[in-house]
């Protein structure tokens, strides 16, 4: 347990905009704009599994600030493509469409597609709008059980894809819904605690920004089943901006958009996009990568801005 | 006398068309959405009132009703595009946005 407590006291100190490396994991971070040589530095390690995080593309937005939202995606995935230690596959944590367009979709899957990697995808709210309620699916999830959610097992990290959009409820957040969690809860069961899990969904599982709906209803009973495990990471996209937060054994991160920012909770009257100059839109788009460093048990999250 | 009843009842139920008429012909209000809210977030309309509901946001929003045999939902509204319900029976209607739920709006139908 003293080494959860080290990692707990590390990934704090990753807070303050610190950066730490040791045995190769590097944690850098959040606050001000994240530099694009840690991608490099946190490849340095060879023996390091790696995969890359993408999130919000929102193919089809072409508005102020961005009226090009399939080149700035593009741009994200060929920013994982060029990664010098090739990440083992991609995720995108939802919001790949912004009108869940099938024209939208088919955009998106070709960027991924150029990418040379395995993509998983859980849908955000925007994916799975009436007109092409299915088309989400059909796209992303072929192959997979109904429901948007998911888990596989890679380099011995157990990964588990959740979907917290399909039933979003007047006055509420994100929900998992009932089925979801005993579908959750089952998967985990026979899991040793020791093995690191990774779960990703898109609206954050923690509550960030209750009043603009940022946050996951019943996320508890999820983190419940979660408690006895040693290290777990959960991913999320949706509020367009890295917020990270560690409680217990579980961190939270939240990537960037790669197609418009989002201002903080508190900041601004509604959680609409933000303007920003047009010279300064690639800092504040990105790509996340995660390694994971055999004999380590937590996970070294990389956050990079677009052109950096 | 048959003849006289009829004669009033058509008055009377041509009356009430024409009153109709007027009332649909005159009763349209609007609600807009604009920054993640609708406004205004209560609007009070006589029986008969059509609603017009625009999107001002740079995102889009859905205005859904789920209210049993009165249920509605609008299709996803982009920017500037509108949804239009006629509100022909009284009663309250609590709608949200399915894509941003902390949105809520209420429509009183009287």
């Amino acid at each position: 347990m003293t080494d959860q407590a080290d990692n707990v006291t590390r990934r704090e100190a990753a807070l303050e905009c610190m950066r730490w490396a040791g045995g190769g994991v590097l944690w850098s971070v959040i606050g001000g704009i994240p530099r694009g040589s840690l991608i490099s530095a946190a490849a340095a390690d060879t023996t390091a599994f790696t995969f890359a995080q993408v999130s919000d593309s929102h193919l089809g937005f072409a508005r102020d600030p961005n009226m090009d939202t399939s080149g700035t995606f593009q741009l994200a995935c060929d920013e994982v493509r060029a990664m010098p230690q090739k990440p083992r596959f991609m995720i995108h944590t939802g919001d790949v469409s912004h009108l869940s367009k099938s024209a939208e979709f088919d955009a998106a899957s070709q960027i991924m597609g150029s990418t040379g990697l395995q993509a998983f995808t859980v849908p955000g709210e925007h994916d799975i709008l009436d007109e092409n309620a299915y088309g989400f699916a059909q796209r992303f999830q072929k192959g997979q059980p109904d429901g948007g959610y998911f888990s596989f097992d890679q380099e011995g990290v157990h990964f588990i894809g959740l979907n917290n959009v399909g039933q979003l409820s007047a006055g509420g957040m994100g929900a998992l819904g009932d089925t979801q969690l005993a579908w959750f809860e089952a998967d985990l069961k026979s899991r040793a605690a020791s093995q690191p899990v990774v779960v990703f969904a898109h609206i954050p599982l923690w509550t960030v920004a209750p009043e603009w709906g940022w946050g996951t209803a019943d996320a508890a009973r999820a983190l419940t089943a979660l408690a006895r495990f040693g290290s777990v990471t959960v991913l999320n996209g949706h509020i367009h901006q890295v917020i990270q937060k560690v409680e217990g054994h579980v961190a939270f991160h939240t990537a960037r958009s790669t197609a418009f920012p989002q201002p903080a909770p508190g900041t601004a009257p509604s959680p609409g996009p933000m303007k920003v100059p047009a010279g300064q839109l690639r800092s504040v788009l990105g790509v996340a990568s995660v390694s994971l460093v055999p004999g380590q048990s937590s996970l070294a999250i990389i956050d990079t801005p677009l052109g950096a | 006398m048959l003849q006289r009843r009829q004669i009033a009842g058509l008055a009377a139920s041509a009356a009430v068309a024409l009153l109709r008429l007027r009332a649909a012909a005159a009763a349209t209000a609007g609600v807009y959405i604009e920054n993640f809210a609708f406004v205004p977030q209560r609007l009070v309309v006589p029986v008969g009132t059509t609603v017009r509901l625009t999107n001002h946001d740079d995102i889009p929003h859905t205005i859904v009703y789920a209210g049993g045999a009165d249920s509605f939902r609008s299709p996803v509204l982009d920017s500037d595009e509108s949804f239009t319900r006629m509100f022909d029976t009284a009663g309250t209607f609590a709608y949200f946005c399915s894509l941003h739920p902390h949105m809520r709006g209420e429509i009183e139908v009287q």
